[in-house]
């Protein structure tokens, strides 16, 4: 179970297989890659500059982890998240999970990615024409995370 | 107590955080919220919409109603963001 915040970009196969060699037990890894996405015409982004809440950043990761461990039989996790200024093509997180088999795998990194997006405090600031200007958070975001919320 | 302020909330406010000696007046979270809308307007413009403010005392997010004391870490900003589009 590891959490990372940084600055610098990661290198994708390095960390799958560094989570492969973390027990005997990984029958199977999941992973998720978000990257800044570019477009075109109105719809077009430019650099971004991605702010965070050092400390609580990683605690939350962590919160976050820990709960998929508690509903899910993870042999290994790693959630890298970065900061700072990223521009279109480059690697903003990537969550990885292994377990004995895929199902667990599959829905755990999926959990992670949907409970990151609305719990870990991250804010993107999008360069414009006009300057900076802050994205704002989705309701499909929240539609996302809320899925997995426990019925009582 | 220190009071920190992230993103478009700390852009409204004017500085990222401060020190402060924890009013009577305040409780919680919401009582707060309500004695920093009386320092000036751009605190009354930052935290206008509580929609639109989330909280975390000691780096775990919270609601209006959590108890704050002197020595805690309280902090405001918007939604998050982060992860990808």
């Amino acid at each position: 179970m590891t959490v990372r915040v940084q600055r610098e970009d990661f290198d994708i196969g390095v960390e799958i297989a560094a989570i492969g060699k973390a027990g005997n037990d990984v029958g199977g890894i999941a992973s998720f890659v978000g990257i800044v996405r570019g477009g075109t015409g109105a719809d077009a982004i430019g650099a971004m500059t991605l702010e965070h809440y050092p400390g609580m950043t990683e605690k939350e990761l962590s919160r976050i982890e820990a709960e998929a461990l508690e509903r899910w039989p993870i042999s290994a996790s790693l959630i890298v998240h970065r900061y700072g200024r990223l521009e279109p093509g480059d690697n903003i997180v990537l969550v990885v999970t292994a377990s004995r088999h895929r199902q667990a795998a599959f829905e755990a990194c999926e959990f992670l990615v949907d409970w990151l997006k609305t719990k870990a405090p991250f804010w993107k600031n999008e360069e414009t024409a006009d300057g900076g200007k802050w994205v704002d958070a989705r309701e499909a975001d929240d539609a996302a995370a809320a899925r997995w919320s426990k019925k009582d | 107590m220190k009071i920190l302020y992230f993103a478009s909330i700390r852009e409204k406010i004017g500085h990222a955080e401060e020190e402060i000696s924890l009013p009577p007046s305040v409780a919680k979270v919401g009582d707060l919220i309500v004695w920093l809308q009386k320092r000036g307007d751009n605190y009354i413009h930052a935290l206008a919409d509580l929609r639109a403010v989330r909280i975390a005392v000691n780096q775990e997010h919270v609601k209006l109603d959590y108890p704050v004391a002197d020595g805690d870490e309280v902090a405001f900003f918007p939604p998050v963001t982060g992860g990808s589009r």
